[in-house]
């Protein structure tokens, strides 16, 4: 659905659900997980609805995903780095993680 | 917006047998009591902007430390607490809504000695007064709070525990004695703040913006305002209103099975963290450094806590009257005037619809009940 605009900056590579994902530096999470097709990054703690990045500016709080093990962690706000793992937040956080 | 069309005509003609003043949690659980009784009742409550504690609520259903200085309280807040799921099951019939009420028991935790032990002494206190119901509380140690709340971090070094203690959806609560009030026929008159209240032959006259209304009695559950109404009935109600502020979290899984004094997580998933006390009534102000130990001190008792999001932040008002506890009387210079006052609206709520509402309907108070919660305790002497 998303295309670059140039596929300038060095690639980056992130596990996304135990799957290697290829980003590019500069990439947010939230960026690096639309341009990969993934379709959602959460699903909602009540109705358990998916959900993706919507407004990539740090305010909906639709792309939480967990990140290195935190989980709720801002996919928009975060840049990529070579070997984050990310986790897809199903449901409500646990807490500790 | 439908009841503020009814609003209209109920000056004019409608004439109701209770008039209660006050629409939040107190209000509406004595007005649903009082049409299960079969009385017409009118609700007259101020408008959304109301300072209203049903709205700010920390939702437990508490009995563990209620009653030191005043035995009969804790007998009261027990009888309350048995009648809970009874109350709720009689919501749900008629409404369909759940309002989450549990009661698995809950904590008091204490992070170091010198809490417990004055934990400790407060429940030797409180179960030294004659008279006093025995409520079963407990003093545990760190690792019989651990075996009950694994989460629990070290620096607890034990607690009190009460079987009876519980908490409710508070807000589910407010939302769901109002559908029950609607499907019974009740009146609800929003905007229709209390001026003046003055008795003429058989009847109260209620002065409001919106014309007076009419009613053979009056119950007063206006909060911390019946300081200002009370005395135009022959009644008295001092009060001292008293802030409290609120954390909460975003939706966690459950890991929370019992609800701590100062820290519960919700049916939703939410953790709220509550109870601190200021003098300040300024509803809209927060003091943050009051948040921050708020949230330092869940932390400790539950370190998995540390880097969960905050989501929300308020300051409520609390209704609190002079020495704390209830005020429930009945006016002897003005027959059919009653005040229905205390600060734990939801605790008490079942009490307020099946036994104090009841006794209006009858109109006179049951003495064997609730004579130790007359506002005349504020004059030893008269009293006497
Ligand atoms: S996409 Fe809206 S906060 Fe991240």
């Amino acid at each position: 659905m998303f295309k670059r605009l140039a596929e300038s900056s060095p690639a980056v590579g992130i596990i996304v659900d135990g799957k290697p994902v290829s980003a590019r530096t500069g990439d947010t999470v939230a960026a690096a997980l639309l341009a990969a097709g993934i379709g959602h990054c959460r699903t909602t703690p009540v109705t358990g609805a998916p959900r993706a990045p919507f407004c990539l500016m740090g305010v909906c709080f639709d792309c939480l995903v967990t990140i290195d093990g935190v989980g709720s962690r801002q996919g928009c706000l975060i840049p990529v780095r070579e070997g984050m793992k990310v986790e897809t937040q199903l449901g409500r956080r646990e807490a500790g993680r | 917006m439908v009841a503020e069309g009814r609003a209209a005509g109920a000056g004019t003609g409608d004439e109701f047998d209770v008039a209660v003043v006050g629409g939040g949690l107190v209000g509406v659980a004595t007005a649903w009591g009082l049409a299960r009784e079969g009385c017409r009742v009118v609700v007259l409550d101020e408008g959304d902007r109301a300072v209203r504690a049903s709205r700010g609520n920390f939702a437990l259903v508490w009995v563990q430390s209620k009653g030191l200085g005043l035995a009969p309280y804790a007998g009261w807040t027990i009888r309350s607490s048995n009648a809970w799921q009874g109350f709720s099951d009689l919501l749900k019939q008629e409404t369909g809504l759940d309002v989450s009420f549990q009661r698995p028991g809950g904590f008091h935790l204490c992070l170091s000695e010198k809490e417990l032990e004055a934990r400790a002494t407060v429940l030797k206190r409180l179960h030294n007064q004659p008279g006093i119901v025995d409520y079963k509380t407990e003093i545990l140690t760190h690792d019989q709070v651990k075996a009950m709340l694994p989460d629990i971090g070290p620096e607890v070094v034990g607690g009190s525990f009460c079987p009876l203690d519980g908490h409710v959806n508070s807000l589910r609560l407010f939302r769901t004695l109002h559908t029950a009030l609607n499907a019974r026929g009740v009146t609800y008159l929003p905007s229709h703040r209390v001026d003046n209240i003055t008795k003429d032959g058989g009847e109260f006259r209620l002065t409001t913006p919106h014309g007076e209304i009419r009613a053979a009695k009056v119950a007063l559950a206006a909060g911390n305002a019946n300081m200002r109404l009370a005395p135009m009935v022959g009644l008295e109600a001092p009060m001292r209103p008293e802030r409290g502020q609120i954390v909460v979290t975003e939706r966690l899984r459950p890991f929370l099975n019992h609800p701590v004094v100062t820290l519960r997580q919700t049916d939703e998933g939410t953790v709220m963290i509550g109870d601190s006390k200021e003098e300040s009534v300024d509803p809209s102000g927060l003091t943050i450094g009051v948040s921050a130990t708020e949230a330092e001190r869940a932390v400790r008792q539950f370190p998995l806590l540390a880097n969960v999001n905050v989501v929300r932040t308020w300051s409520a008002i609390r209704v609190m009257t002079q020495d704390g506890f209830p005020i429930y009387d009945e006016s002897k210079t003005h027959p059919g005037a009653f005040t229905v006052c205390c600060h734990s609206g939801v605790t008490l709520a079942a009490n307020h619809a099946l036994t104090i509402a009841p006794m209006i309907a009858r109109g006179a108070l049951d003495a064997s009940l609730v004579a130790p919660f007359s506002a005349r305790r504020f004059h030893v002497q008269a009293a006497g």
